[in-house]
């Protein structure tokens, strides 16, 4: 036992490392797991179930990407879709932002050349992953940057395992914000890098990153927008401290600023807002600076409900202890200003603005929370270590030889608190280490639970707590995709436009790109009318399928009666002869014996319920009980006249009907 | 009748001791600021020619006067470098600054190039 550690101090000193080099070491140690980190721990989903994309959205973008790799870069940026929005079409090439195909497509060549036989499905899954990991290390050497490489290692910790990006960026999960997210901070790392040394080569390779982000997302608006407002407010406070000469004054001067600027801000957004005078934006951005906005005017921005305005739960959830750190790290930024310091904390507090009124937004504000909080974490952390070292020190040395008088006579009052300081920063430390764990704890509890979720492979548990899963939606688009003729066109609410392109490959009337308006209010009218009227406009789009999702025998709650109010709200707001009351009954949305006699006989009802009426759905209840809605229907006798129902999956999750040609015409 | 001597012969003294300070600057940081000055000049025609004829292909109106604008401010950056006064630019080699002026003005051109359209 006793030449054990001697053999291990002499292997460590076979290797001669030089402090330097170990601090090298670990560095680049802690770098490597954290990458690896970040890429596995956004791999639940495809543990669970399978390696597959997840969502809506990302079924356009692996369309597009499978377009892309089959018929080259030419035909792929002048293509125009005829399989979506019938009869429109639409002009896909000019109306996406091809970044992030063109880098799956680009992963997949190289994949390709090195003979690594890979599918571009797995690619496209994994794509979002890989450029998470990719952004730590922009993370590491941007908080290195502003801070030190203590503030970067822990900043790249933080934001692998942040909630708020992970929900974006898991893996499945083929969407702009995973690549776009890595080109914002690595734009901005780049400007700040080009501020600090005043290379134009840095300018240079932070314009190719700007144009990158173009390439990849429409946040790069932020980013436009935030670099001038910077140049405004550095060169102000330069301005001021030329002015000032007294570091005292400048302080002052900035307290004052600060409060005075948010006062006179506000009172101008309010004054600007009442009279009107502030509307220059188009109405997604517009409803950014005011929420109300879209409510009102735009029923379609806001019935996303990604646009909602955040909760402080949502915060909590996606940010947790960062949430008390970042007023902190703004503290510590305050205290040492920089370019570098001012240009984080303005990009802190803008995107906490945006966040704070759109949730999809906290994605923005994630990596300025996470640099700012390392920033906080690492300054306590090591104030805190130079108390537990130097206490040592000032007992051994004694001698002010090496430090001020000013630091030898603050040492001295340490002395006489030694015990206590050194206790205190002990409990301190380990505080903050139990902090940190319970963070890394939460983000992994909250990856398992709430973001890794595919949305279209549901899951749940079973009364012997097995876990059961619902494939209805493949099962239906797959029935549709070998059931149906090739030019069959099919006729859903726009959520599931791009899914039943990708998966079912047949020509679908609206998507989710919602570019027109009307032709979506024209789906929910028909959706909202009764089966008379409906028919004529089903007829007129030359709809040969209507495809409904029912959540009623398994209590699934985002399924299209929930969703139907929306439908009649963008319905009303384009045919006036749909109005929201008529399907309300006191106000209140019911589909029991009380509800409103419009929506027992509109559309929706009858596909959604078609036959329900007889299923027993739960032990104990009267058939025809709606799980979801918990409460059992009111008009159990649905028949229809020109529909027939086609498919209804396993588990009535989604209901296809076929629309039945016009009867003959009968003399008698 | 004084007042206005004193202060016509204050504005002489005052455009005198500018021609005389600016006459001491270095040649090439002379040759830059002509080069500032006709960019700055040629933008402004085109803003003068785009209010007389029109703003019909704006991207054309656009990336002309930005790309005066722009190697004006890329020559205002290549001055401030070469300048043998300003301290923080003391061993940056003006060779260096002037490869770097070259590169950025190719791909702002470049990319102006593509958006004339």
């Amino acid at each position: 036992m006793a030449t054990m550690p001697a053999s291990a101090s002499d292997l460590l000193k076979s290797f001669k490392l030089k402090t330097k080099q170990q601090e090298l070491l670990i560095r680049v140690s802690i770098l490597c797991l954290v990458y690896i980190l970040a890429f596995i721990t956004r791999l639940f989903s495809v543990l669970r179930y399978e390696s597959m994309i997840h969502e809506f959205d990302p079924y356009f973008n692996y369309r597009t990407t499978l377009y892309l790799t089959e018929n080259g870069f030419y035909d792929f940026w002048n293509w125009f879709d005829y399989e979506s929005w019938y009869p429109l079409g639409r002009i896909v090439g000019g109306t996406l932002y091809p970044g992030l195909m063109v880098t799956a497509v680009l992963i997949y060549r190289i994949l390709r050349f090195l003979r690594f036989a890979v599918h571009i499905r797995e690619v496209c899954v994994l794509t979002a992953p890989f450029f998470a990991s990719n952004t730590t290390l922009v993370a590491y050497f941007f908080g290195k940057e502003i801070w030190d490489s203590g503030a970067g290692l822990v900043a790249a910790i933080l934001i692998a395992i942040c909630p708020g990006y992970i929900s974006r960026s898991v893996a499945g999960s083929y969407d702009n914000e995973g690549v776009a997210i890595f080109a914002l901070l690595f734009t901005f790392y780049v400007f700040v890098k080009a501020v600090n040394t005043g290379s134009l080569a840095w300018s240079l390779v932070s314009a190719f990153g700007y144009f990158y982000m173009v390439s990849a997302w429409g946040g790069y608006v932020f980013i436009i927008n935030l670099i001038p407002l910077y140049v405004l407010v550095f060169y102000f406070l330069d301005w001021v401290k030329h002015m000032l000469s007294d570091t005292k004054l400048f302080q002052a001067f900035l307290r004052i600023t600060v409060t005075c600027a948010v006062a006179v801000g506000g009172i101008a957004l309010g004054l600007g807002m009442v009279s009107g005078y502030i509307s220059p934006w188009t109405g997604r951005f517009y409803s950014l600076l005011d929420p109300t906005y879209a409510k009102d005017h735009i029923p379609i921005i806001a019935s996303v409900s990604e646009h909602q305005p955040t909760a402080w739960s949502s915060f909590m959830f996606d940010f947790h202890i960062l949430l008390f750190l970042f007023p902190a790290g703004l503290y510590f930024c305050f205290k040492r200003l920089s370019d570098a310091t001012i240009f984080i904390v303005m990009y802190g507090l803008t995107s906490m603005y945006f966040a704070g009124v759109m949730v999809r937004l906290i994605l923005v504000a994630t990596p300025a929370v996470c640099l700012i909080s390392a920033i906080a974490v690492s300054a306590t952390v090591k104030n805190l270590t130079v108390l537990l070292r130097s206490k040592n020190k000032v007992v051994q040395t004694g001698s002010t030889k090496r430090s001020g008088g000013s630091q030898s006579s603050s040492k001295a009052l340490l002395d006489q608190s030694q015990p206590f300081q050194k206790n205190g920063a002990i409990a301190l430390l380990f505080g903050a280490f139990y902090l940190l764990s319970r963070y890394a704890t939460h983000c992994t509890w909250v990856t398992s639970e709430a973001y890794s979720s595919p949305s279209i492979v549901l899951a749940a548990r079973g009364a012997h707590g097995n876990r059961v899963i619902f494939d209805d939606y493949r099962e239906a688009y797959f029935w549709l995709r070998q059931n149906t003729p090739q030019d069959a066109k099919v006729m859903s609410w726009w959520d599931y436009g791009y899914q039943i392109t990708a998966m079912g490959n047949r020509t679908v009337i609206v998507d989710n790109n919602t570019w027109n308006n009307t032709h979506i209010a024209t789906v929910g009218r028909a959706m909202s009318s009764y089966e008379d009227e409906a028919i004529e406009i089903i007829r007129s789009l030359d709809v040969d399928y209507v495809l409904v999702v029912f959540g009623g025998v398994t209590g699934y709650s985002s399924d299209d009666i929930n969703k139907f109010l929306w439908m009649v709200r963008i319905g009303g707001g384009v045919f006036p002869v749909i109005k929201e009351p008529d399907y309300l009954v006191n106000g209140e949305y019911r589909v029991d014996k009380g509800a409103a006699p419009k929506m027992l006989n509109c559309l929706m009802y009858k596909l959604c319920y078609y036959r329900f009426g007889e299923m027993m759905t739960e032990y104990g209840k009267p058939p025809g009980y709606d799980r979801a809605r918990g409460v059992e229907i009111g008009n159990k006798d649905v028949k229809l006249e020109h529909l027939e129902e086609a498919f209804t999956t396993s588990n009535w999750i989604v209901r296809i009907y076929r629309v039945k040609p016009p009867n003959n015409r009968c003399e008698i | 009748m004084g007042r206005t001597s004193s202060t016509k012969e204050d504005a002489g003294a005052l455009f005198h001791s500018l021609r005389s300070a600016y006459a001491a600057t270095p040649v090439n940081l002379k040759i830059i600021d002509l080069y500032v000055g006709f960019a700055i000049f040629t933008a402004l025609i085109q803003v003068v020619y785009m209010a007389m004829v029109g703003s019909f292909p704006f991207n054309s109106f656009l990336s002309g006067v930005l790309s005066c604008v722009g190697t004006a401010v890329l020559a205002v950056c290549l001055r401030i470098q070469v300048n043998k006064e300003n301290k923080e630019f003391k061993d940056l080699p003006p060779e260096r600054a002037f490869a770097d002026f070259v590169l950025c003005n190719l791909v702002l051109h470049l990319v102006i190039m593509n958006f004339l359209g």
